[in-house]
């Protein structure tokens, strides 16, 4: 607050010399605290690279790695889930995630609450950033509204080719409800249990991809597995298009990432920095470990390891030095590609796009490794009065549990909620026709 | 007259075209298609998943002759398409019973 009062009063000087009177009127709101234009200006591009990750990064990502008859319907469902995120968010999950009132006790720990339908909001109102900074709360809550899309988004990876449209219409709303807006609030408000704790989350690897994978595992559980899999060959369609999404995809994290600063300060750079190397690191590596395990360095191979090498430094964007995260971007490439190649058909479970085998495993590497990589051994930021490695480790740990259980429990409830009412899978002829013509009507390549 | 069916592979197909415009074939018809002989396929791996296809993509070449020069059509498609590797493909020749211009209703050996 001291730094916004003197450059206001600076301002304030600057427009006195021109005219006296006005020197007053400055001098007297400077209680409030007015936007950096700079920072704001950051964030609202920040907010919009993260709805380019979802529309057409997402949707074209997930999209090729399709069969052709479901092409549309991958891309829809992904388009129409956003939507609704967005509205619901504005509606009541704002207010649950970052509400004006924070309850006491307990509760206080899981949901905030009193901003229902934005109540109390207009173009004034601030939000507290890291620093004593404040950004518009409009922009604010469209930055934090595109996270709650993409994350219910990322979900239809692992239930693609055979989940109704309506099943997912009702599933998304409820399961924002009771998994994405409380995790949120645990770890990003300032009374949310995880990060009173001192979870370090920077941008979202447990609530956006560790969430977003078990929750997917869980609904690909529900649903069981697509007709024909595993005997079928049910290679992607068009990898073409799944490597345009993956390019869209890396740049829109650079708002989901260092936008996750709130300023466009030195965090921001670093994040920024973070987010090209780490992904570099990470689309390599399985590239390099593909050749190791005597197959060709694939296309695919490195589309996926961009994707896990971005998942892994979403929670230590601003928590790593730039070697730290390279580090991660390797581990967590190595990790996934035994994940999405052996241990996926060991289980044997249909995660159809393996949005747990890369989001939730890399998410898992990227949470606990950040323990690690934030230590000013490894150029991380950590400073003197930081927790000791093994302690942060603890805490990194506990995060990754909670989000696990609540996110695993939660898609349980909101899944079999749908299963016994609107039902989750479409039918088999509608299956073997493709969700394109059977749910939509149309088909992508005429 | 023949009729002759030559299975190439696809890379194959202008050089076969323009070795035979220089021994005087005048027309043939060509279609992309997939079949398996000696050479079995191939493997495709996406994330750890294994796909072997057995049909592999060739193309098929359609070309009436006269009994003249069908002999030489079969030769000049032979050496030109020849890889020395298996996949090359095959030629196959049938007797052409009749052949009949649509435009002009010209029948026989006039009409290719």
């Amino acid at each position: 607050m001291k730094s916004t009062l003197s450059k206001i009063t600076a301002v304030g000087l600057g427009l006195g010399l021109l005219a006296q009177p006005a020197l007053a009127a400055p001098v007297a709101e400077a209680a409030a605290a007015i936007p950096n234009p700079g920072n704001n200006a950051w964030m609202m591009t920040a907010t919009i690279l993260v709805l380019l990750m979802i529309i057409p990064g997402l949707t074209l990502f997930y999209g090729g790695l399709t069969r052709s008859k479901n092409m549309l319907s991958t891309m829809t469902q992904i388009g129409a889930t956003a939507c609704l995120a967005m509205l619901v968010w504005v509606m009541w999950g704002y207010s649950l995630a970052f509400g004006d009132t924070s309850y006491e006790g307990t509760l206080g720990s899981f949901i905030s609450g009193g901003s229902y339908f934005l109540a109390g909001t207009d173009m004034s109102s601030t939000a507290a950033t890291f620093t004593d900074e404040v950004i518009s709360k409009y922009v604010f809550i469209s930055f934090q509204m595109t996270f709650a899309a993409i994350t219910a988004a990322l979900i239809l990876g692992s239930t693609a080719e055979r989940m109704k449209f309506s099943a997912v219409m009702m599933f998304v709303p409820i399961w924002l409800t009771i998994v994405y807006f409380p995790i949120a609030h645990m770890v990003w408000a300032g009374d949310g249990l995880l990060f009173a704790a001192g979870a370090l989350d920077f941008a979202g690897g447990t609530v956006v991809h560790i969430n977003a994978g078990v929750s997917g595992l869980v609904l690909a559980y529900l649903l069981g597995k697509r007709r024909g899999y595993p005997q079928e060959p049910m290679p992607p369609h068009s990898l073409t298009l799944t490597m345009v999404g993956t390019g869209l995809l890396w740049v829109g994290w650079f708002g989901f990432n260092a936008g996750s600063a709130l300023e466009a300060d030195g965090s921001a750079g670093l994040a920024m920095i973070n987010t090209f190397v780490a992904t570099a690191a990470g689309a390599l590596t399985w590239m390099v470990v593909e050749r190791l395990a005597g197959h060709k360095g694939s296309a695919l191979g490195f589309c996926s390891g961009v994707i896990a090498g971005l998942v892994a430094v979403t929670p230590a964007a601003g928590n790593a030095g730039p070697f730290g995260a390279i580090l991660l971007g390797i581990l967590s490439s190595i990790v996934c590609y035994f994940a999405v190649s052996k241990l996926k058909a060991k289980f044997g479970f249909d995660d159809s796009l393996d949005a747990f085998g890369i989001h939730g495993v890399g998410g898992i590497v990227g949470a606990i490794g950040t323990g690690v990589v934030y230590q000013a051994f490894l150029g991380g930021p950590a400073g003197e009065d930081a927790a000791s490695i093994g302690a942060q480790l603890l805490i990194q740990i506990e995060g990754v549990l909670v989000t696990i259980a609540w996110a695993g429990i939660g898609t349980l409830i909101a899944g079999y909620v749908v299963k016994l009412t609107v039902g989750l899978r479409v039918d088999e002829e509608t299956e073997v026709d493709g969700l394109d013509i059977a749910e939509h009507g149309e088909r992508a390549y005429n | 007259m023949k009729f002759i069916i030559a299975i190439i592979k696809p890379f194959k197909l202008d050089e076969v075209r323009e070795a035979l415009g220089a021994i005087g074939v005048a027309g043939m018809t060509v279609s992309e298609v997939k079949g398996f002989g000696r050479q079995k396929g191939q493997t495709e791996i996406y994330r750890g998943a294994e796909y072997s296809t057995n049909m592999l993509p060739k193309v098929k070449l359609e070309i009436a002759a006269s009994d003249d020069v069908a002999a030489q059509v079969v030769e000049t498609i032979q050496q030109t398409a020849n890889t020395e590797a298996i996949g090359d493909g095959k030629i196959f020749v049938l007797d052409l019973a009749s052949a009949t211009r649509i435009r002009t209703g010209e029948a026989g050996e006039t009409a290719l």
